[in-house]
């Protein structure tokens, strides 16, 4: 059956403007649920670095945005690990609202990094862990994760990590819990005080344990996880300065008891 | 294309039963003896890409038999206004279309295997036998059998595709849909007892080797030959 052109624009018209319109109907309808599911995704992401997998994904939405709310408080910093409380017009910053990626394509002299202190429930100033987002490049796409430390503000309490389009089975197997179990208890400082992060080797199945900055790697994956390595020491080193204040208060704190 | 097509035509004139004998091999003939994977070789990138575990295989299986079907029944109640000049550009506009829908209710209500999987589920768009069967069948027949057509040939990719995973999965990783088989296995035999894990099969070359197993096997048995 051969037809006239006019029938083929306008039945190619026809089916552009019915296929947008179904298309831009469904994201319209589906985004407020998405946002709900992104928002929930990083409180999920962040809590996940210093609770375990299991009792998360045994709390239901609502709890784990009520768990959030009650162990959780937030700042956001600069380089400098100056605590920043307005941005450049104005307005307030909200840590949860900072995005990671955006700034990210920033220099970093210029980002806003967020820091989320867990705490004990009602006592804001009885800090359990620190966190902070840490953001890179994968293989694929971009490879973001929320890095625990202890108050001792050197070993890892725990990490997560996510990423955008990492191969399924390879390289996104560092969202597994028993890839980021690796990380606990390493220690991003060494005895001298000096910054010298955590870093995946290659190859994968040795035993890592009497190393504090070395963990077991990703067999296949090897390019992941060396973004994986620049991307915590990238952060962790943005973030220097900021730590050092929280370490240096929290020694004092210990010469003043022991005093 | 023509014989399926005069054949349809044939059986128009009786009220044919909903599942009648021609209709069951329409679904039945893709799974073995006219496997899209295995007999036509299509779709082999996906095969590879996404099979080194169960889960993510799942919900690709689940997300192609979805498109498939709905693409092949689009395709069909279209068939005689679509201009055959540009029905390439309609056949991928329907399905590009179908794979954002997947996409977009993934976001929405299965956050996690969206983060897994929304490469692999954007790459739907160009796996062969989607547009395949479109152009072969759809076009060309009612769409009740296209239907039966679309899920009898998703259904044959699902299988491979979940058995191909089944032994990366088992062989590369030790476990079965997360579930850690090998630590179980050693821990029946004591401490000093443990399975390694293949490396090779978690690297796109053991789903090659895994899939040439199972064409080995099925051509064996079927006596299929390509001429």
């Amino acid at each position: 059956m051969q037809q006239s052109n006019a029938y083929i624009i306008t039945f190619s018209v026809i089916m552009t403007v019915v296929l947008g319109l179904l298309l831009s109907g469904t994201s319209q309808v589906l985004a407020p649920i998405q946002k709900k599911a992104v928002e929930l995704d990083t409180k999920k992401q962040i809590l996940g670095a210093v609770l375990e997998g299991e009792k998360i994904s045994a709390m239901s939405p609502e709890e784990v945005l009520e768990f959030y709310e009650k162990r959780i408080s937030s700042k956001v910093v600069d380089i400098n690990g100056k605590e920043i409380e307005k941005d450049s017009d104005g307005n307030p910053i909200v840590a949860e609202n900072v995005d990671i990626g955006k700034n990210f394509k920033k220099s970093p002299e210029e980002r806003q990094y967020p820091v989320f202190i867990f705490h004990a429930e009602g006592d804001e100033d009885s800090v359990e862990s620190i966190i902070l987002p840490v953001y890179g490049s994968g293989l694929w796409d971009s490879i973001w994760g929320y890095l625990a430390l202890q108050t001792d503000v050197t070993t890892i309490e725990g990490v997560t990590f996510g990423h955008a389009a990492e191969t399924p089975g390879l390289g996104a197997r560092i969202t597994a819990s028993n890839v980021q179990a690796r990380y606990d208890g390493k220690q991003i400082f060494d005895d001298s005080g000096e910054l010298v992060s955590v870093r995946m080797q290659k190859g994968e199945g040795k035993d890592y344990s009497d190393d504090p900055h070395k963990v077991d790697g990703l067999s296949g994956a090897t390019i992941t996880a060396n973004g994986v390595n620049d991307m915590l020491k990238n952060y962790l080193s943005h973030y220097k300065e900021y730590l050092k204040t929280k370490k240096s208060g929290s020694s004092s704190e210990e010469v003043a008891s022991i005093n | 294309m023509s014989t399926e097509t005069a054949q349809a035509a044939e059986v128009k004139k009786a009220a044919e039963p909903l599942l009648s004998k021609r209709r069951k091999k329409l679904i039945s003939d893709p799974l073995v003896d006219d496997n899209p994977i295995t007999i036509q070789v299509l779709g082999i990138c996906s095969a590879l890409a996404v099979t080194t575990q169960m889960q993510p295989t799942m919900v690709m299986a689940i997300s192609v038999i979805f498109v498939m079907v709905m693409a092949n029944l689009t395709i069909s109640l279209l068939r005689n206004t679509i201009p055959s000049r540009v029905r390439i550009i309609v056949q991928l506009a329907v399905i590009a279309t179908l794979v954002t829908l997947v996409n977009e209710v993934l976001k929405a209500f299965a956050f996690d295997m969206y983060k897994e999987l929304s490469v692999f589920i954007g790459l739907i768009i160009t796996n062969c036998i989607v547009m395949g069967r479109l152009e072969a069948f759809a076009l060309g027949n009612k769409p009740y059998d296209s239907v039966l057509d679309g899920f009898g040939s998703a259904l044959g990719y699902s299988w491979i595709i979940l058995a191909v995973a089944f032994f990366r999965e088992l062989l590369g990783s030790g476990s079965v849909f997360g579930v850690p088989v090998y630590d179980a296995v050693s821990g029946l035999f004591g401490e000093d007892f443990s399975l390694a894990t293949n490396g090779l099969m978690v690297s796109p070359v053991g789903a090659f080797i895994i899939l040439g197993l199972i064409i080995w096997v099925q051509r064996t048995k079927t006596g299929y030959v390509e001429h």
